[in-house]
Order: structure tokens, then sequence, then C-alpha cells
């Protein structure tokens, strides 16, 4: 996983409420190697039009958008399928930080073992930065994970990036987790031990 | 009920909030192969095989049960990538010609994988089906899986509580799937976010495993982390005697502790929803989220009459992709295909309930049924059931994911419209440009019988 701390960075505004992980990767895609890099498929089908052709109206399609490593989504964004594909389509794209005001679960701690930050931000405040960002469209924002921070344009103000610290340490030092939680091993086998004492059918 | 499973899986809290569970048995299926590449980056091997299980559902072919068999090379890889993975973990699995094949929601409680108290997971997010026994069981990303292979834990947050109770009774026609079609169109696709839903009340104590099974199957649908029923003599019925369930001799022991594992009288929850089961109609979707959900007796919503601006503007681009104009009956609306199957209602209750209605009678669309597993594909035909669909003229297929994600090629093609039994109706969902409707089994048989959405109650 790739460390963050800081990212500073203009914004793409994605439409629609529950923007589900289908929209964001369409299932047929998912059979793909890593290693080709997911970022293709990101929005693939959303992205164009009825003739395949890509949109010049999808946000991501304009001129500059390629810059925006900051998304800013609608409410429950990542919802249904827990295919984390649609994690990898969003990090192999560029993506470092998504701001929405919720999001789905499983979408969720996918992004943080990704090392992508999804910021939760009061809707009020989600509507007033995308009013902003159309009448400003090169005006940027900050996700300060290490000052747990989200620093808004205009005067939109800053506000607190709430993940659990847990998440935000791996995330900040680029942790790998499974490394992390073999430094329990003894008290995972101790507990494993006393379980299948009394559940000895769990392990036939 | 949450937070004493909870609390026995529990191996330790990390200062900083989550805590660190234990998994009592991880399910895989295809889509599990980045799980497996990562571990094999790392020279690792699963660290607990015997407590993970195998099966292929998503991209197997439902005509057919070899990998030979699937729509493209692509789709036969996914199938032999997973067999080859199964056997490199020494990970117990059911291949295509498995008799415990099937969608692996299926497969877990009716292999009595799924059992009352455990912690399950597996790389889908309609494991929160298998909660329906009384377990925690919720749906993980790939590294998460890996993480799991690796260590047999997984570091979660504890969920808020939400109880829904479902008093009364259901009126004729109406099942587990309109149940949760009605509460999702009210509490809203982000509705349970961030909460395990246990289900509550006189119809969820009257319902077979099966009801319940589709009740927690579609508690993601309302973005709960997961879905529960608590455990009862029904449950115990159902899980005695299954493949990997407590012996004869282990029963009493783990039934009476299942008994403990139940929620207090007085157990407070954080947020409590009250439904009467005699308000709730045969429901069908007419959008593009679950939550777009109303009677067959309604018709289609006005954008105009939403609230918010946000769903103002969801419903008229999901209304443009339907095809559907405000105000159009929901009842009489022609279709071009009929889907029963999917991890929500494939089970040989489901193919019961669309036979009843069946009988006799002509699908006058194309019709498909795939069964949840090959055990409930021997069983219908035992009982009948195949013969049943086969003179009305439904294809009877193998057991799969098929129809419901079109991964493994069967699809609903551009502009058609299907009536379907599955969970999700969300744009291209059962193929580009496809159009879902979900209904329940008794309602999609009938809805192949007119060709239309139909109220089943006039049947
Ligand atoms: S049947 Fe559908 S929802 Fe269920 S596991 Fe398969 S693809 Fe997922």
């Amino acid at each position: 996983m790739k460390a963050f701390t800081r990212e500073t960075s203009t914004v793409a505004v994605i439409p629609g409420v529950n923007c589900d992980t289908d929209q964001i990767i369409p299932g047929r895609f998912l059979k793909a190697d890593r290693a080709q890099g997911y970022g293709q498929f990101l929005f693939h089908d959303i992205r164009r039009t009825d003739a395949h052709e890509l949109d010049p109206a999808f946000p991501l399609n304009r001129p500059g958008a390629e810059r925006s490593t900051v998304l800013l989504v609608e409410d429950n964004f990542g919802c249904g399928s827990s295919r984390e594909g649609a994690v990898y389509a969003l990090v192999d794209h560029g993506i470092r930080a998504l701001i929405g005001p919720s999001f789905g679960d499983i979408f969720f701690n996918n992004a943080l073992k990704n090392g992508l930050v999804p910021v939760r931000l009061a809707a009020d405040q989600c509507q007033s930065l995308a009013e902003h960002l159309n009448r400003f469209p090169d005006a940027e924002v900050t996700v300060d994970l290490a000052a747990s921070e989200l620093i808004l344009p205009g005067n939109l103000g800053r506000h607190p990036i709430i993940i659990d610290a847990f998440a935000r340490e791996c995330i900040l030092q680029g942790l790998d987790e499974i490394e992390m939680t073999f430094t329990y091993m003894d008290k995972i086998k101790a507990f494993e031990s006393d379980r299948m004492a009394s559940h000895a059918w769990l392990a036939r | 009920m949450l937070g004493k499973i909870w609390d026995e899986h529990e191996i330790l809290r990390h200062p900083s909030g989550p805590s660190l569970l234990y998994i009592d048995r991880d399910m895989i299926h295809e889509g599990s192969f980045h799980a497996f590449a990562d571990l094999k980056r790392r020279g690792m091997k699963p660290r607990r095989p015997k407590q993970i299980f195998g099966v292929a559902d998503h991209y197997v072919p439902t005509l057919g049960r070899t990998s030979s068999a699937a729509a493209s090379p692509a789709i036969a890889h996914m199938i032999d990538t997973f067999d080859e993975n199964m056997e490199w973990g020494g990970v117990r699995h059911f291949g295509l010609t498995s008799r415990a094949q099937g969608i692996v929601h299926v497969v877990a409680p009716e292999q009595g994988i799924t059992l009352p108290g455990l912690t399950i997971v597996c790389s889908d997010s309609h494991t929160s089906t298998q909660g329906a026994l009384g377990a925690i069981a919720f749906g993980i990303g790939q590294s998460e899986n890996a993480h799991v292979l690796a260590t047999q834990t997984i570091w979660q947050l504890r969920p808020k509580t939400m109880r829904v109770t479902i008093n009364g009774r259901l009126g004729h026609g109406v099942t587990a799937k309109d149940v949760m079609l009605a509460l999702i169109a009210r509490i809203g696709a982000a509705g349970a976010g961030g909460h395990a839903i246990e289900f509550a009340g006189q119809v969820v104590r009257d319902m077979s495993i099966e009801g319940r099974l589709t009740l927690c199957n579609m508690s993601i649908e309302a973005a709960a982390r997961f879905g529960m029923v608590a455990p009862d003599e029904t449950t115990f019925a159902y899980v005695r005697g299954r493949n990997y369930a407590p012996n004869d001799g282990e029963w009493e022991g783990a039934v009476s502790h299942w008994r403990s594992l139940v929620s207090d009288a007085d157990a407070e929850f954080d947020r409590e929803i009250v439904m009467d089961g005699s308000d709730i109609a045969p429901m069908v979707t007419w959008g593009t989220s679950p939550e777009d959900a109303l009677s067959i007796e309604d018709r289609v919503p006005d954008p105009a009459s939403f609230e918010s601006a946000d769903k103002r503007k969801a419903v008229e681009k999901s209304l443009d992709y339907m095809e559907l104009a405000p105000g159009t009956a929901l009842s009489g609306l022609k279709l071009d295909k009929v889907f029963i199957g999917s991890c929500t209602n494939s089970r040989i209750e489901d193919l019961r309930a669309a036979a009843a209605i069946l009988k006799g009678r002509k699908a006058t669309i194309p019709a498909i049924v795939v069964p949840g597993s090959t055990q409930v594909k021997e069983q219908a035909e035992r009982e009948g059931l195949a013969a049943i669909f086969r003179d009305a003229g439904f294809e009877w297929r193998d057991s799969g994911c098929s129809m419901c994600a079109a991964m493994n090629g069967d699809v609903v093609g551009p502009g058609e419209r299907c009536a379907s039994t599955s969970n999700r109706n969300f744009v291209g969902r059962q193929g580009p440009g496809a159009r879902t409707h979900l209904v329940s089994p008794a309602m999609a048989a009938a809805a192949a019988i007119h060709g239309c959405l139909t109220d089943v109650r006039r049947i």
C-alpha cells in the first residue's frame, strides 16, 4: 500500500446518489489480472455514450480532469457488491481520496486497505463544495491525513477527517496489515486452541 | 445477540478501536483470485484450510458442468484458476460436478457450514444472507480475504444495532422478498448504514429458514453490515444432520450454547423499526436502486413528488434508463424475460412457490430458472417441480449465479425488461442496458404467464 499523508488536488465531481460498485466497475471486467491495471475500467459504462464513445459531459472526460486525484461523490457511494475491483479501478486511475456524505461499508473498508482515503463530509458541506467547484473548477482541496483535516477552498473552511485511528495509522505509514496482525500470533493461537477445544467440529 | 457473538470472538481490542475477531469459517469463490495471488506473492498458504470452503458460482455455466461449457475462454479460465487455487491451498471445494456445488450463500447453510454463533466471512456482499441462522456473517474485500486466509482473523469495528420487528402476519401472496423491498423502500438503500440488523417479530418467527435467508440476504441492499435472526427451534431443526454441523454426540451441547446467544428481553438497540406484516403487498421495483420499490398496485412515481433535489435527479435518471413515464401502472408493464434464481430466491421453497403458480399454465415470454445449488436442483426434480417449469416453457438450468450478475454470460439484452428474483436492479447489473424489476418468485411466475408485471394475488 502506498503511504498517504497529505494530498492537494483539484476535484472531479461524480454525480449520482447510491453510485454502486457496478457503476464504478462493471462486473464483466473483474476477470482481469490486476497487473494490467484497473484504471481503464473506471466508470466504464457511465463514462460512455450509447454509441460506446467517451461522453464529453462526464466529469472525468473533461479536459484537465486527469489532474484530479480527489473525487466529490454523493450519498452511499460504493454501495452494492463487495468487489474490491471498484477500489482498484479508482486507485489505478490515480485517485487518492474521496469526499462524500456517506459510503458503502465494505467499499469504505476496501478503500482503506488500499490507501484510498474516503472522507465523510456533511451533506450540506458537500453541496456547498459542489457549488463552489461549479463556479471555480480549478479550486483545490487538501486532504491532510497527518493532521486529520480536510481543507476546502474559498471560505468553506476546514473539517475533521474521521477515520478510525487504526486504519489511519496503517495508511499514514503504508503499513501492511497482515504483517502487523502476525505480531499478535501468540494471542491468536491461544484463542484458537480454546475455541477448538469447545468447538471441535469447526475444523473437521 | 450481536454483542454476545462478537465478544465470544474478540481476541483483543486495539487501543485505537477495532477488534481482532476470530473467523470461524471463510467461504471462497472464483473472484477470490486476487487474495490467492496476494498470498502467493507473500510466500504464504492458507493458515487453517479446514475452516475454509470453496465453491464456484459467479462464473459457472448453467448449460453444462465443465469449464469448457463456459461462455468464453476468459470465463473458463476463471473457473480453472479457482480449482487450481483451491488445490494449491488445500481448501475443500465444491467444483462444478460436485453435488454440493451452488451459489455460495445457498450452499453454506445447506451444507451446515453456516451455523448459529459462528463468525463467517466471504468476499461477497451477500454473505449477510448467512446471518439468518444466528451467525455474524459479512462480506469482505479481497485484501481482507487475504488477511483472513493468512491469519484466520479480521479487524472490525463493532457496528451499531438496529432491530427490525415485523409484527402480525403476511397476507396471501406476500413473501420475505416483499418484506425486504418494503423495508428498503421505507428506510432507503443507505438506511441501515453502519448497523447490524436483527430481524424480529411474529412474521420472522413464523418464517422458514429459506424466508429468513432472503431477509438477511437483502439487508445489504439497505447498507446494513450484517443481517441476523435469533436461532430458534426452526433453526435447530434445519441445521441438524447437515454435513459440517456438530454431530449427534455434540448436538445437545451446541444447541444449549446457541440458545444462550439470543438477545435478552431487555436488550437495547441503537435503532428500532417496526412494521406490520399485514400492511405489505407484493412488491416490485421500478427504478435502479432497490429502494425504488412499490406495491404492484402502484404507479411509477413522478420525480417531482420527491422532497430531496438529489433524489429527484436520481429518479429522473433512473426513469430514463428504465424507459418509464411517471404515472404508468406497474401492473401490466410489458416484459421481455423472466429470471428465477440468485442467492435471494433460488432455494427449494422459492421454486415451490413459483411452481405452484405455474402449474398447468404456460409462460408467454422467455423465462429461465436457475436453482441455487445442485442439491436444490435435484430435490426440485424429485418433487416434480422441474417438470412443472419445463411444461410451462421455462428453461431448467444448472445452478450458479447466472443472470443475477451476468458474469457467466447469461445476460439480459440491452433495452430488455426482465422480472427477476435477484437482489439488485442497478444500471447494467444484468447486462449493459438491461432493465430489471425485482420481484418474488411467485410474482416472477405470474409475470411469465402474462408477459407483464402481474399481481400474483389475481392468479
Ligand atoms: S447470486 Fe447474485 S448476489 Fe448472489 S452471490 Fe451470486 S452474483 Fe452475488
